[in-house]
């Protein structure tokens, strides 16, 4: 295909953060291009503010007062020079007002026309649409003329997105509730309550084709993506192509993503979403359009492995005017990524924040495109990046691509089980876990297999492995300890650690895992640690002394004729152990704890340092739960501070009074339960 | 010179031997570990309390070495082995700590003249290297009855604490529980004392003694009670809520001493492990002890091996005179020593000379001298005799006796006679003497002294023109012979205090790292000043 001399950009400015900032710079400097980052306040430290060519501040937090700000985000282009607007995914990408106030400003968007976006934008007008195209779509389920027949139902928001507003109703007596639940729930979270009911599939995947249209009325299809494994409607694992698709099924899916990509003229990279049953009693699958992404999706660096391109750059290169890429038209190899959160899956999905003290995934790339087989790493952050609490907790995504489906899974679980990640808790034990299940494993997925499954990483936090492994690794990391208590000492730098002439008890040191208290017994029988296993799982296991590391010991344990390296990592109080099977995060237990340090419960801490400024109650007086017991003037700002229950207060401080942040207030004891019980007995 | 060394033959029993007497060690060692007994171990604990050993390990450093003095302390006598004490150094908040402990589950850690003994040699090595004394009191006092072995010399007790503190040596006083009486005189006369609330008890006399003395009704919180002390009498300093906040505070108290090491002893020491394996030093004793040794062998297995700052592993000095017994220089965990080591057994009159002049070398030099110990004794015989044995022996202890260079003593196999005391024994007051389960010390061999003790009898038998009971002599001598062989055993003398202790070979360097780092707490200064030599 000719093409044509396009117009061409020289900087881009990227109206989003993290990892996709990166990852449209990465292609951006490769292009020769400028780059320019918008950051909120909390993002200040982060990577891509430092990578891009310029980085504007935008004041705040809040998304909305951030990168949902379009004039400030056209401003920053504007003084920062850039002639051109990424949006990533998210956040304004699926904006069409932001689209057009981009064009407007004279700037060139670099995504689908605010017309495609909007066409897009309602779910039911887009299946309509879809439906007049000839792309298989669900039928729609009037709420009020649903039968039993019907069930189960899946509730939506008409303008949702990322799960919100979706609701299963598998009661025809629920079903009123729920679409009033759901309907508030998406006039809040995207300020229209139009939702809709459709078919919902039991053993459903989700399956999604890529496409990329350009202004000359080209749409390539570039392959789908299998997208099942997913966690409350988030995507968790995904890969291309997506496996055990007949053939039919596979142009069934290439064939009406293509109509819906024609139907409204796309231009740009975009997404078509689509169910895939799998349970049809006629053994064919079925296929339904669910809804086009008008963007660039989280999930794109699968594609591109598998066919060799790099979507921003077509992206880009489409938005100058350019054609669509030349491109295989099969894919080659297999990729899989997945999506490391900063989240405990043990604690339901509960996002995590906190200093990402290591942050090690050893891949071949980052960011890159492929040149062959390997591994590639896209993120956001780096070890000493602060996680917080503003935004997705989405840490990076690793993708691996390989000639197979199963070695690329494989290849994965490998690099994800060597990863080192400290100072947050992350899902990766999920992710090793998935990638090695057998149904997985058999592609056998669908988008209820998370919450289905009987996943070990859902409920236990500890070390995977056996007990001997979990014993290796809290036996290495009392080694480690040694190895540091030696670095320091100020005398007999050389005797041996933990030497007696006379034996009498084991040394001991105490950590905390997940709030259950270790004690890890060692002594030194000519110059080998030996474990003295308080629990008596893992006797006989010995270790030499440890060797330093960076950041840390490493520690090789012998047992039962098995040596296993275990890396020890100190940071702080916390001692995260490398071991052969997994990570273990472990929490120094201090020997001694000064009385006056310790806070008995019921106690209220400072939030920050202060003034006492008023102290409305007394030592000794009964209060109720949500009583204010003092206020505190901290930063020109009163703070009152509340009884959290009914109890008796005992004050600690006085008016006038400096306290520090963590400094006790008060003490509130609950009113004794056992001693009116006793009243009533004596009564 | 060369430092060339042979492995030793493996000699058939030799190992088996030592590691049969080791596993003996242990089992001495474990009755001290018993204290009490299972049984009074168990009541204490119920109370919520710790025991001596574990207070220990609380309070010394993580990680760090504990070395136990005198563990057998009254081994083979009445009394529990250990003394119902445990005394030993250890590192606290970096500095190393004289650490005194009462055994409270040993009749309610009562002293004996055992304890006495034991807790004296405790302050003489605190006062000797200069280390700060922390005592983990919980005793009931003296063991009333052996009060006439325990009431007049036990007044030094206090004598020593005070003096420690006049000597700018730091004196604390952990209390756990009962310290009454003259025990109460241990926090009274220490630089801190920490008392445990609800636990720590501190009078002059009881409720019992006072209802006698003065008719007055009290209680035992009112009398000596820590909250009573620490708010009333101030005898306390720190009220401790429990146990191990009275060792956190003891650590706080140690680590504001502003107790820095001499720089020089503190600086880090590169060395490398000895060339030959330590291990190596079971293969070395013969099991009889007539059969001498090459202590060179010894040497290569405790020794630093050669580094950049360490060129040779011994260089000896005199090689060729005096070979019975070998002198020459050497490093331990980087710390230069004077090495006098038996190598034949017996001393003439070239090695009592070499000794002296290598001793004097020492305290030229400001180096500290290690002794092994392999000796006989000095040669007897009429030959040597005129050759001036006496004279030249009593010029080595005369050296040995003034030199003023810190001395260890490693009593390895045979220490008899004056030998023992030319190769500074106890009598000599070296800073450190420790035993290997090897070791044999007595006036004389048990055979040798039943033989004399029969020559003399029979001597006078005939003088007095009776005939010689040869049935009752071969009895008498069998008699002797095996007591004074017990009485030369490692345990019995180290029950004695005759020893710091009784170490596993092994341990040597580890004990002599320790001791050598303990030295250099003071400056190591030599002497010029001796006694008359007599020529």
């Amino acid at each position: 295909m000719e093409q044509k001399e396009p117009m061409s950009i020289q900087r881009i400015l990227v109206a989003n953060r993290g990892e996709i900032a990166r990852r449209v710079f990465t292609t951006a400097r490769r292009l020769g291009i400028g780059t320019v980052a918008v950051y909120s306040d909390a993002d200040a430290g982060l990577p891509f503010v430092a990578e891009a060519d310029l980085a504007v501040r935008l004041p705040g937090n809040a998304p909305s007062e951030t990168y949902l700000r379009g004039d400030l985000v056209i401003a920053a282009a504007k003084k920062a020079g850039a002639d051109a607007i990424h949006p990533g995914y998210g956040f304004l990408s699926e904006n069409a007002e932001f689209a057009r106030a981009v064009a407007d400003a004279g700037l060139t968007w670099i995504g689908p026309t605010p017309e495609s976006i909007d066409s897009m934008g309602s779910k039911i007008a887009a299946k309509k649409l879809m439906a007049d195209a000839g792309v298989p779509v669900f039928g729609e389920i009037e709420p009020a003329a649903a039968t039993a027949a019907d069930l189960p139902l899946l509730v939506k928001a008409s303008a949702g997105g990322g799960g919100r507003g979706m609701r299963i109703v598998r009661n025809l007596a629920d079903l009123a509730d729920q679409v009033k639940l759901a309907s508030d729930e998406a006039a809040s979270a995207f300020g229209d309550a139009t939702v809709f009911c459709e078919p919902y599939l039991e053993n459903g995947r989700h399956v999604e084709v890529q496409v990329v249209g350009d202004t000359h009325g080209n749409v390539l299809v570039l392959g789908e993506r299998d997208c099942s494994l997913q966690r409350r409607h988030q995507k968790v694992v995904e890969e291309a192509p997506a496996p055990g698709l007949s053939d039919e099924v596979r142009s069934t899916l290439h064939e009406g993503a293509r109509l819906a990509a024609t139907a409204i003229g796309y231009v740009g990279a975009g997404t078509v979403e689509f169910m895939v049953s799998t349970s049809s009693t006629d053994g064919a699958a079925k296929v339904s359009f669910l809804e086009m992404n008008t963007r660039l999706q989280v999930e794109h660096p699968v594609t591109e492995a598998v066919f060799g391109l790099d979507l921003v750059e077509a992206q880009i290169r489409v938005a100058e005017g350019g054609t669509v890429p030349e491109v295989p038209t099969h894919p080659r190899g297999h990729a899989v990524e997945v999506r490391l959160y900063a989240e405990d899956p043990a604690a339901n999905y509960q996002p995590q924040s906190g200093l990402l003290d290591t942050f090690d995934i050893p891949t071949d790339l980052a960011f890159d495109q492929f040149a062959s087989f390997g591994s590639r790493l896209d993120s956001g952050f780096v070890a000493g990046s602060e996680v917080g609490t503003h935004y997705d907790a989405m840490l990076a995504k690793v993708i691996v691509w390989a000639p197979s489906r199963a070695q690329a899974l494989r290849q994965l679980a490998g690099v994800l089980r060597r990863s080192r990640l400290h100072g947050i808790r992350t899902n990766r034990d999920l992710l090793v876990e998935l990638l090695g299940h057998p149904d997985v494993v058999a592609g056998r997925m669908t988008t209820n297999f998370l919450a289905d499954a009987d996943l070990a990483a859902t409920v236990d936090r500890s070390l995977p492995g056996t007990p001997v492994d979990q014993g290796c690794a809290v036996f290495a990391a009392a080694v480690a300890l040694v190895g540091e208590s030696v670095r320091h000492r100020q005398v007999q730098q050389a005797i041996p650690p933990g030497w007696r002439n006379v034996y009498s008890a084991p040394l001991v040191e105490t950590f905390d895992l997940d709030g259950t208290e270790i004690k890890v017994g060692w002594r030194n029988v000519r110059g080998v640690l030996e474990f003295v296993d308080v629990y008596g799982e893992v006797s006989g296991a010995t270790a030499a002394m440890p060797v330093p590391i960076p950041g840390g010991w490493r520690v090789q344990v012998e047992h039962d004729g098995i040596a296993r390296p275990h890396d020890v990592l100190l940071h702080g109080d916390r001692v995260d152990v490398e071991a052969p099977s997994g990570h273990l995060a472990l929490r120094r237990v201090p020997r001694f704890v000064d009385p006056a340090e310790q806070v008995s419960a019921g106690s209220l801490l400072a939030p920050m340092p202060g003034t006492v400024i008023a102290v409305p109650v007394e030592s000794g007086a009964s209060v109720e739960a949500g009583q204010t017991l003092l206020v505190l003037e901290a930063m020109k700002m009163q703070h009152s501070i509340s009884a959290p229950g009914d109890g008796v207060v005992e004050i600690a401080v006085s008016v006038g009074q400096q306290v520090a942040a963590g400094d006790v207030l008060a003490v509130v004891s609950t009113t004794s339960v056992s001693s009116d019980d006793s009243t009533e007995e004596s009564a | 010179m060369s430092t060339e060394t042979v492995e030793p033959a493996p000699e058939l029993g030799r190992r088996e031997a030592m590691l049969a007497k080791l596993a003996s060690l242990d089992e001495q060692h474990a009755l001290a570990v018993a204290g009490g007994g299972e049984r009074y171990v168990e009541r204490h604990r119920a109370r919520g309390k710790l025991t001596a050993r574990e207070r220990i390990e609380l309070l010394i450093d993580p990680g760090t070495a504990f070395l136990e003095l005198s563990p057998l302390a009254g081994w083979g006598s009445d009394f529990t082995v250990g003394a119902s004490v445990v005394t030993g150094i250890g590192v606290v908040e970096g500095v190393e700590c004289l650490i005194n402990a009462n055994d409270p589950t040993v009749k309610g850690g009562a002293s004996n003249p055992w304890t006495l003994k034991k807790g004296f040699r405790a302050s003489q090595i605190a006062e000797e290297n200069d280390l700060p004394t922390i005592s983990l009191v919980e005793s009931g006092g003296a063991d009333l009855p052996t009060q006439k072995d325990i009431f007049i010399p036990g007044g030094k007790m206090f004598r020593d604490l005070t003096r420690a503190s006049a000597r700018r040596q730091p004196t604390v006083a952990l209390v756990f529980g009962n310290s009454t009486a003259g025990g109460a005189y241990i926090p009274g006369m220490s630089d801190y004392t920490v008392m445990v609330k609800e636990q720590a008890k501190v009078f002059l006399g009881g409720p019992p003694l006072v209802k006698m003395a003065t008719g007055e009704e009290s209680d035992d919180e009112s009398l000596g009670g820590a909250e009573m002390h620490a708010r009333t009498s101030g005898l306390a300093d720190y009220l401790a809520v429990d146990e191990h906040d009275a060792i956190r505070i003891g650590r706080r108290i140690i680590a504001r001493l502003n107790k820095e090491k001499l720089a020089a002893a503190k600086a880090t020491l590169t060395f490398a492990e000895p060339e030959e394996d330590p291990d190596g030093l079971l293969d070395l004793i013969p099991t009889d002890l007539k059969e001498p040794f090459d202590p060179r062998e010894v040497i290569a297995r405790i020794a630093d091996g050669r580094s950049p700052t360490n060129g040779a592993v011994f260089d000896e000095f005199k090689p060729l005179y005096g070979n019975s017994l070998v002198t020459g220089w050497a490093k331990i965990h980087g710390h230069q020593v004077g090495i006098l080591a038996n190598a034949q057994g017996v001393l003439f009159s070239e090695e009592a000379q070499k000794a002296t002049q290598f001793i004097q070398l020492a305290n030229q030099i400001d180096v500290p001298l290690l002794f092994l110990h392999n000796t006989t004794g000095y040669m007897v015989g009429a030959e040597y005799e005129q050759g001036g044995i006496i004279k030249h022996g009593a010029q080595m202890i005369n050296a040995v006796s003034n030199s003023k260079v810190p001395h260890i003593s490693v009593v390895m196999a045979a220490s008899y006679g004056a030998g023992n005391y030319g190769m500074n024994g106890r009598a000599f007051d070296p800073r450190f003497l420790f035993t290997w389960p090897s070791a044999k010390s007595a006036v004389m061999g048990p055979a040798q002294l039943a033989g004399v003790l029969s020559i003399v009898a029979r001597a006078a038998a005939e003088s007095k023109g009776k005939e010689y009971d040869e049935e009752a002599d071969a009895g008498m001598r069998a008699f002797i012979e095996a007591s004074i062989e017990e009485q030369s055993l490692p345990y019995f003398l180290s029950g004695m205090l005759y020893d710091d202790g009784v170490i596993d070979p092994r341990d040597t360097r580890t004990v002599l790292g320790i001791c050598l780092s303990v030295i250099n707490n003071k400056p190591v200064q030599g002497t010029d000043r001796f006694g008359v030599f007599r020529m």
